[in-house]
């Protein structure tokens, strides 16, 4: 089946089976690689990208279902890199394993533009289905006050170290 | 009474050990420590090799500092590495293929003033990729600013140490890492000396520049780099290190080297490496453990859109080699995946099919007040101390088995060329994992090339290797045509290493004033005979082993087919819970606060105990005192205190939670106090390191559990292996206590004192003492 749609602002069109993830399209297709594979059944978010705007999870999303949508992956979530979340998750050090960020931050950003001052509980119900193995949790939370212009102190602080 | 000690293994062979995975009952890194022997850890590199420097010439100018190693006779490596004679290999003595490996080298100083760090180990989310470059830039004297980090391919000749587990970075490479970096500066310094015919002592150096003060000459490193790479080596051993108070980065907080590409999406993991041509596969192996291939529709699987290949794998019996398998190869994962839906396989399931956990508890339950199989340590005579103890408490605790879950599935990449193996493996441990491969291919090691990929997490899953040999074998048989097999989240769930589930029957007795008097524990757990499984094993030293007089460990192992392996924590992230919970009931029982207790016990000396008491009381009282301790609280509200060595670090920590008369449990908050010696080497990473810790162990004891039913396991994903998510994740308060000890790492021993810290609160809050994990199967309702 030939779908169209855009990625990051460019048009493109696949001819696979309709049924195949947009995940999978994404990763084996158009070689955009940085939305991951962690589940496969929408329980971990480690491949949430945004369509029309809206945080979807990739691995359950047939690409049949995205003929004409405006497709956002981590790839173009800025030209250059330097969308505040990607800058507050440099900064802040978020990082472990980095495996799981990627959705993280496409879900945060996906928040910011419904809720662009979010508080703890708008954060932690919009961020509960991504998992962090890592459990960066608390660098999570504080990046995305941080990219909204809210920069609150740490959770944990080393001052005795 | 006579003292029975085992599996006391010493430091560095417990740790490698514990590194490669094997299937020996080692808690932790802990085993047979002995008090003191820390500060014999300085000079401990691997063991039984020394280590030299290797200098070579860049084409087009500038140095490569590598190292090289040779093997100790026997006698040598067991004592302190002494030969006299500098290990010097000049470019010039080097044969071309020598000269090709040093571009591996450790540093990396090029005319236009570039330096390239190499950065050794698996990177799997702990750090290290920055943190050994940074120990290296510090003694070497450059801007941080100015470094490039590269990561190391497996390369046993260059490298000591190539692995991710038991915490061990730090303390193997704290000084190796500095004697190079060290060596690179002095051969820089030689270089100005000669160049401006002045003595080397008249010479000091800025980041990247190298200074005679009484001319007001100077020199950066990239004008003095091809001088400097014909210099001679300094002795790694008496190279002249800093003064740790001139330190410049270490200390400081350094960024993740590989942020930049996370959060842009191209930082390339091993599901994410790519060959041209490449192929991808499924590896699909029978549901019990160990199963074996009988039959199965392959035609119809090979009819399927998209599919190359459909072939079985005869493998071995080992769990943790290969095993049987049916292997659907496709152009790509999705299709090979939707390919394995119409596969249908007679297995010869074996005798595991009749193993579960209802049976492994039922089993555990029978054996409480029956006589162990064996002893693991006796001290005194605790049946005489129990009688006369003021109060005896007894109490059974139990802990399930539980999946690493790593967020990137498994997976390995393998090409096949001409009887030589290239392999890409998001692996802890390529040593073994290349070996494993060899052995199961009939190959020689020198035939294997095994890059390393950046890890979508460890926490000691990939200490074991078996999709590396998956690829592998996969890749044989497709002769030229590269694969990546790629595991689905069911397989990593279902085909684990778990850690293994146990059963302690626990009493204790104390005296009079509430102090702990008498301790009997007979654990039941997995093995064979008087052998504990993978990390099924109690240490003859765990607390409070030494502290108590009268003392009893004992064991009985049921024998199962169920593969088991290190978490991370290994050993500790079960035993902590149980040891410390059972502290917390005997201090209620003698009416003495869990604090009090706890700083009592650790005022006494131990015999053979399994860490140093004053240090454990620092950590205790820092995080008492950070947290309040002993502060008002509202009903409904608790607080638990507990501690743990392991991994030669010492933590204490105090969890806050909130229950309701429901029974919803709330963690408010987690004060965490550790002591990993003389210096945290990058805080940044080392609090986040914690935190996670931290908050990794209150996952597993919320709701984690595996069960095995006739020999599979149950659970499949993280709807029915649930993983903390942020609204439960409480703030973590992290604090360090710098002592005058040799850094030691923090990959995991800040884990295990936050699970009965937990559990403490709950009780405080509750009066419900938990005994059995995880937490959801706990009624935690009150009224």
């Amino acid at each position: 089946m030939v779908v169209s749609f855009t990625v990051n602002g460019r048009p493109v069109t696949v001819d696979v089976p309709p049924e195949k993830p947009l995940l999978w399209v994404l990763r084996d297709e158009l070689d955009l690689k940085g939305t991951k594979f962690g589940c496969g059944v929408a329980q971990c978010g480690a491949c949430t990208v945004h369509r029309d705007g809206q945080a979807i999870r990739a691995c359950i999303t047939q690409v049949r279902a995205v003929e004409g949508a405006d497709i956002r992956t981590i790839e173009g979530l800025s030209p250059d890199g330097t969308h505040a979340l990607q800058r507050a998750w440099q900064e802040l050090d978020v990082a472990q394993c980095g495996y799981c960020q990627a959705g993280q931050i496409m879900n945060a950003a996906a928040l910011l533009e419904r809720t662009p001052r979010p508080s703890d509980d708008e954060i932690d119900d919009a961020m509960n289905g991504n998992l962090c193995r890592c459990a960066t949790y608390l660098r999570i939370r504080e990046a995305i006050h941080h990219a909204a212009g809210r920069p609150r102190a740490a959770a944990g602080s080393s001052d005795d170290r | 009474m006579a003292t029975v000690e085992r599996h006391d293994l010493a430091p560095e062979t417990a740790a490698a050990v514990a590194a490669e995975g094997a299937a020996v009952g080692v808690p932790g890194g802990a085993v047979g420590r002995r008090k003191g022997a820390v500060g014999a850890r300085e000079h401990s590199n691997a063991v039984g090799r020394r280590q030299f420097l290797r200098v070579s010439a860049v084409a087009g100018g500038g140095f490569m500092l590598g190292t090289w190693f040779d093997w100790l006779g026997a006698g040598e490596a067991a004592g302190a590495v002494g030969g006299p004679e500098a290990g010097v290999r000049l470019a010039g003595a080097m044969d071309d293929a020598a000269l090709e490996a040093a571009l591996n080298a450790f540093i990396r100083i090029t005319p236009d003033g570039i330096v390239t760090l190499i950065a050794k180990n698996p990177e799997i989310g702990q750090g290290v990729k920055t943190m050994l470059p940074m120990i290296i830039a510090d003694e070497l004297d450059v801007q941080w600013e100015s470094v490039r980090v590269e990561q190391a391919s497996f390369d046993p000749e260059q490298y000591s140490g190539q692995s991710a587990g038991g915490s061990n970075a730090t303390p193997t490479s704290w000084l190796p890492m500095r004697r190079v970096g060290a060596a690179g500066r002095q051969m820089l310094l030689a270089a100005a000396a000669q160049q401006w015919n002045v003595p080397v002592g008249a010479l000091t150096t800025s980041p990247g520049v190298v200074h005679h003060r009484a001319s007001g000459r100077q020199a950066s490193y990239g004008e003095l780099a091809t001088t400097a790479g014909a210099m001679p080596a300094p002795d790694l051993e008496t190279v002249p290190l800093k003064d740790p108070a001139d330190f410049r980065i270490i200390g400081t907080d350094v960024r993740n080297v590989d942020a930049g590409a996370i959060v842009t999406g191209t930082q390339v993991y091993g599901i994410d490496f790519t060959v041209p041509g490449m192929l991808w596969a499924v590896y699909v192996k029978c549901p019990v453990f160990g199963g074996k291939f009988v039959s199965g529709n392959l035609d119809e699987v090979r009819a399927q859109p998209g599919v190359r290949h459909v072939f079985a794998v005869e493998g071995g019996t080992a769990l943790n080699g290969l095993l049987d398998g049916v292997a659907i190869v496709a152009d790509t994962w999705w299709q090979a995946r939707t390919a394995q839906r119409v596969l249908d396989v007679t297995w010869d399931e074996g005798e595991t099919a009749q193993h579960g956990s209802e049976a492994f508890a039922a089993r555990a339950a029978s054996l409480k007040g029956q006589a162990p199989g064996f002893t693991v340590r006796s001290d005194g005579d605790p049946d005489a101390a129990l009688s006369s103890a003021t109060r005896v408490v007894e109490a059974s605790y139990h802990y399930p088995f539980l999946s690493h879950a790593p967020l990137e599935p498994q997976n390995c990449t393998a090409q096949w060329r001409d009887g030589r193996l290239e392999i890409w493996a998001p692996t802890q441990t390529p040593q073994s994992g290349r070996r494993l491969v060899a052995s199961t291919l009939d190959m020689d090691e020198a035939d294997i090339t095994l890059h390393l990929m950046r890890i979508g997490g460890g926490f000691g899953r990939r200490l074991s290797n078996d999709y590396v040999v998956e690829a592998a074998r996969v890749a044989r048989e497709l002769d030229g045509v590269p694969v990546k097999v790629l595991w689905s989240r069911e397989q990593d769930v279902q085909h684990d290493f778990y850690r293994p589930a146990g059963w302690h029957h626990l009493t204790g007795g104390v005296d009079a004033s509430g102090r702990l008097v008498a301790w009997k524990n007979h654990f039941v757990s997995f093995g064979e005979g008087e052998r504990f499984g993978s990390s099924a094993g109690i240490n003859a030293t765990e607390f409070p082993a030494g502290f108590v007089g009268d003392f009893e460990t004992a064991a009985s192992l049921i024998t199962a087919g169920i593969p088991t392996g290190a978490l991370r924590a290994p050993g500790s992230n079960g035993l902590c819970f149980v040891m410390q919970s059972f502290l917390d009931e005997l201090a209620h029982a003698g009416g003495v606060d869990p604090l009090a207790f706890r700083l009592e016990l650790l005022s006494r000396t131990p015999e053979r105990g399994g860490f140093d008491p004053e240090r454990m009381r620092g950590v205790l009282e820092l995080v008492a005192e950070k947290a309040e301790w002993g502060r008002e609280l509202p009903r409904g509200t608790g607080r638990g205190i507990a501690f743990h060595f392991s991994h030669r670090g010492y933590f204490a920590e105090v969890v806050q939670a909130t229950v309701s008369q429901a029974g919803e449990l709330t963690i408010d908050r987690v004060w965490a106090a550790g002591d990993v010696g003389s210096q945290i080497i990058n805080p940044l990473n080392a609090v986040s390191n914690v935190q996670g810790g931290v908050l990794d162990g209150l996952s597993e004891a919320l709701g984690q559990e595996i069960t095995i039913a006739n020999g599979r396991t149950v659970q499949t994903n993280f709807h029915n292996f649930p993983l903390i998510r942020m609204r439960q994740a409480p703030p973590v308060e992290v604090h360090f206590r710098v002592t005058d000890n040799p850094p030691t790492g923090l990959g995991e021993p800040m884990l295990p004192p936050a699970i009965p810290a937990l559990c403490s609160a709950i009780f405080a809050a509750t009066g419900r003492r938990i005994r059995e994990l995880p937490l959801s199967k706990n009624d935690l309702s009150w009224s």
